[in-house]
């Protein structure tokens, strides 16, 4: 088993992102102009498997497809389209500036460095403003109904951690648009016999051929057999891994697996402690609850967030004997509003979560639990009218009645933070390819451009911006030398390895026949996670964290109970193979989190905070992307340093106040 | 107000594609009715798990009636009897103590089922492969403002692009007609400039595809709207039928 040990951070050696000469505004050019391509009638020599059809693996696989490459695409769910990315809600952003609000390609990538509190690559993030308005351009011609205005032409709402209006959207339902647009474009290509699509099969490896990425081992989820693939690369956009915590605002099928199996196969793991806790989720009900539902960050438009200004009126609410409505203005805190007059209700995601928790944490949150804030729409319904915010939001409040049985329009909605989304990840060069030649990432799945918190409606545009715009020029420089490489046989000894091991992996736990399902198990795990990996992290939780951490590890292959074949469609055997990885990744995570002597964006140390409460960067000693090696079951990984060195932008304690 | 409830069970089992299906009974008690229904089955797995049986398989994984996996049909409705909801939006607060709910698959032709309450709907994939899309390829696209569109025509686009393809259209249909589905994709191209090109051999190449996979004909008994989780109305399948009449004439 691994040693808690943390490998001492000075000595780490450094790795190159690789990324082009020149201004800032000139890299992404520069690289184009001098980058290798493949001409068309090789790329009808070359494969490249797909994993993932979300925003990133979708567009991806599209447009890989149209360039004239053989794709094969895989996904777990039955179809492409029900990919995570469907559930996203609030908008996706972009430098259009049609708002005339004074937006520009470099305001979105200051906006998005700053927001990542300084933690993500300067050339990356450029980029990737760079490359949001032709996201929007594609999308609208795919035919996704963006909000538009009376005029007919496309709206913008605000999302938090922005002083412009960029955002666009789709009612509440903007992932679902994106993604569906994108799973046409792949439809067409596959009803075309360029795109292979396999659904309902689970990526279990990645086959390494004389130290490259030659293809993968899956799970047919209906026959449950073990299936291999072969092509010339791999990329992977499986999403993020969220779900480690067992209650997020993922999916159910959200998973940390394939991630691990890169890791495990070479490529490096960044940032894992770099998750996002959302500050506006539906606060936790139950014992049996499965998961957790979050209420988009747009609603911070328009709703005013407050908890009862003293502890009396609290504590009677908790108990039911006062109603929020009865409380006058004056007797209401508007926290955020209070202490950031500047941005107010639309901080960034990290800032607003761990005031609410503050709030709570001091007696004066409210629901049964006293574990929730208020958002309230009271006032916007008086200056909007009903119908307006209905028209804004009406999907959202649907959703929120339909769970808490209460009406939003009424009373105000009960708010708490929820794990949402994960900046860190398998850790990638500006080409997207990971340590591993021929494998890439893209999507929640890397490290990202994000840092160490990410800003509202910055998935969205990464996902299409790796897949549409970036991975199908970057992996051309590398296929390029692949030309005269001849397709690979999956009866080569390399897949043969890597098979065996799958299916012992999976006898071994079929073995167990304990008496603990895996949801126990996991929410065990969940419940670690929360505690002491959370939004407040210390040295001596997450050294706890890390001891828990290895007996849930002990506990999961000594008794943990899976029934049925494993030669079959099998529920309870895919929860399992995918929570043995999350036991991998929260010990990664509290690793991380503990070597990290700072507090940045959604890193959260209590050690290291201003008199204010403020988070406190350490520049001097942390400015640095954390990249680790694994070196084998039971060792200790190793550190890598991607120094963040800045040539643009000076680092600045990040402000919201004024 | 939460309570705890006690119910039974009336459950399909079908352990493969070719093997006979039939119901068992289950009874559960202590559900909170602040849980959701699928919650409630996780529940009953986790007992039968506890009991080393094999839990119940059904698709499901968002859980909050975006995704459209889930699809369960609730005492003889698609999704349940609670309307605009998916499966995984119902909850247990809509039943009451001593209920005997059953739950069944999707039953038709076009869906055939995969093992217990899970079907296979890889048919709705085929139907958008067909056609479903505009064929443009990533790049050289003119900017996103360059083609105003009336807001009106957006916001109906916008209706008919809600469909989550869960397929509770089929299932309530009794020809087995997946018309509401195919309706909503042609009737959102139909809406928008983007969409004018290809407008008629769409139309027809979707609705080809649907009639060769097996899917039965329209005959307007309104029962998909009725049932759709997602209120697509049948005012869709009007267009579609004028869009593939211009279609045929064309021929
Ligand atoms: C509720 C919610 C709301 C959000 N709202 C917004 C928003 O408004 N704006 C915004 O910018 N971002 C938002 N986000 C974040 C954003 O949706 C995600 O970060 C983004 O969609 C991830 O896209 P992806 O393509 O990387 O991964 P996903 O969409 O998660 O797709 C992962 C894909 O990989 C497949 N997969 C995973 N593992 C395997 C495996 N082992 N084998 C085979 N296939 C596998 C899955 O089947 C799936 O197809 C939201 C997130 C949540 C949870
Ligand atoms: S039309 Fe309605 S019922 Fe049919 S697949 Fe779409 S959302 Fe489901
Ligand atoms: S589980 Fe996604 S719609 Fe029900």
């Amino acid at each position: 088993m691994t040693k808690k040990q943390v490998t001492s951070q000075t000595e780490a050696p450094i790795i190159d992102a690789k990324i082009p000469e020149g201004h800032l505004a000139e890299k992404w050019t520069n690289y184009k102009a001098n980058q290798k391509l493949v001409n068309p009638a090789n790329k009808r020599r070359l494969d490249i498997i797909v994993v993932g059809t979300g925003l990133a693996g979708a567009s991806a696989a599209a447009s890989l497809a149209e360039l004239g490459f053989n794709v094969l695409n895989f996904c777990i769910q039955d179809s492409p389209r029900r990919a995570h990315s469907i559930a996203a809600q609030g908008g996706i952003n972009a430098a259009k500036n049609y708002q005339n609000d004074g937006d520009s390609v470099y305001r979105l990538f200051y906006d998005t460095l700053k927001g990542g509190d300084y933690r993500a690559r300067e050339a990356n993030v450029y980029r990737l403003a760079e490359v949001s308005n032709s996201i929007i351009d594609q999308c609208v011609a795919q035919g996704v109904p963006f909000a538009r205005e009376y005029g007919g032409l496309l709206d913008n709402r605000s999302f938090g951690g922005a002083q412009v209006s960029r955002t666009f959207y789709a009612r509440g339902q903007t992932g679902q648009q994106l993604l569906l647009g994108a799973y046409s474009a792949l439809s067409r290509q596959v009803g075309k016999g360029t795109v292979k699509l396999y659904t309902r099969h689970e990526m279990l490896d990645v086959v390494i051929i004389d130290g490259r990425a030659r293809g993968i081992i899956a799970r047919n989820l209906v026959t449950g057999k073990i299936e291999r693939f072969s092509a010339h690369a791999v990329v992977v956009g499986s999403g993020g891994y969220g779900n480690a915590f067992f209650l997020s605002t993922n999916a159910m099928s959200c998973n940390g697996s394939a991630a691990i199996q890169m890791y495990k196969k070479g490529a490096f793991f960044a940032n894992p402690a770099f998750a996002q806790i959302h500050p506006t989720c539906i606060p936790v009900h139950g014992e049996f609850q499965s998961k957790l539902t979050l209420m988009s960050e747009s609603l911070r438009n328009d709703g005013r967030i407050w908890v009862p200004k003293k502890k009396e009126d609290a504590e009677a609410i908790r108990q039911g004997k006062l109603k929020p409505t009865d409380l006058k203005e004056e007797d209401r805190d508007y926290f955020l509003e209070r202490r950031y007059p500047a941005f107010g209700n639309l901080v960034p995601r990290d800032v607003a979560s761990r005031a609410s928790k503050e709030r709570c944490d001091a007696g004066y949150g409210v629901g049964n639990t006293g574990l929730a804030v208020y958002l309230d729409f009271e006032d916007s319904i008086k200056r909007l009218g009903e119908d307006v915010v209905r028209a804004r939001y009406g999907n959202l409040f649907q959703m929120y009645e339909k769970i808490v049985d209460d009406n939003p329009y009424k009373t105000p909605m009960m708010i708490y933070p929820a794990i949402h989304y994960t900046m860190g990840g398998i850790w990638v060069d500006y080409e997207l390819q990971t340590t591993v030649k021929g494998l890439f990432c893209i999507g929640e799945a890397n490290f990202s451009d994000h840092g160490a918190n990410r800003l509202g409606a910055s998935a969205l545009m990464q996902g299409l911006a790796d897949g549409y715009f970036i991975l199908p020029y970057t992996i051309q420089n590398y296929l390029a030398d692949q030309i005269r490489v001849p397709r690979f046989s999956t009866e080569l000894p390399e897949f043969d390895e890597a098979e065996n091991q799958i299916s012992e992996k999976i006898k071994r736990i079929m073995a167990v026949q304990g008496k603990r399902s895996v949801d126990s198990i996991h929410r065990e795990l969940g419940l670690v996670m929360w505690d002491f990996v959370g939004m407040g992290r210390n040295k001596a939780g997450l050294e706890h964290a890390l001891e828990r951490i290895q007996k849930i590890r002990k506990e999961f292959w000594s008794n943990v109970f899976v029934p049925g074949k494993a030669e079959d469609m099998n529920n309870e055997l895919e929860k399992a193979l995918r929570v043995a990885d999350f036991i991998e990744i929260g010990e990664l995570m509290a690793r991380d989190a503990l070597l990290r002597e700072e507090s940045c964006g959604g890193h959260f140390r209590e050690e290291y905070q201003t008199e204010e409460g403020e988070a406190l960067r350490n520049d001097e000693k942390f400015a640095f992307a954390s990249c680790w090696k694994f070196n084998g079951e039971g060792e200790e990984p190793t550190l890598f340093k991607e120094m963040l060195e800045y040539e643009f932008v000076k680092r600045q304690q990040r402000n919201y106040k004024a | 107000m939460e309570k705890n409830i006690n119910i039974t069970l009336k459950i399909w089992r079908q352990a493969g594609p070719k093997e006979k299906g039939k119901f068992e009974t289950y009874k559960l008690e202590n559900i909170s009715t602040d849980s959701s229904f699928l919650e409630m089955l996780d529940v009953l797995n986790e007992k039968l798990v506890r009991e080393r049986k094999e839990p119940i398989a059904f698709d499901h994984d968002c859980r909050e009636g975006i995704c459209g996996m889930c699809g369960l049909y609730i005492n003889g409705h698609p999704h349940g009897l609670d309307g605009e909801t998916t499966t995984c939006q119902l909850h247990m607060r809509r039943f009451n103590d001593g209920d005997t709910i059953t739950i069944e698959p999707w039953r038709s032709t076009g869906f055939p089922v995969i093992k217990d309450l899970i079907v296979n709907r890889g048919a709705f994939d085929k139907i958008i492969q067909a056609g479903g899309y505009v064929s443009v390829n990533t790049g050289g696209i003119p900017d996103g403002n360059a083609i105003p569109i009336p807001r009106h025509k957006a916001e109906e686009a916008m209706d008919a692009a809600s469909c989550i393809g869960c397929g509770a259209c089929v299932a309530a249909c009794k020809n087995g007609s997946a018309m509401l589905f195919v309706a909503a994709k042609v009737s959102q191209f139909a809406l928008l400039p983007q969409g004018q090109v290809e407008r008629v051999a769409r139309a027809k190449a979707m609705v080809s595809k649907m009639d060769e996979l097996g899917f039965g004909n329209c005959t307007n008994t309104g029962a998909c709207e009725a049932e759709c989780p997602k209120a697509i109305s049948i005012s869709h399948i009007a267009r579609l039928n004028r869009e593939y009449l211009k279609a045929k004439f064309k021929d």
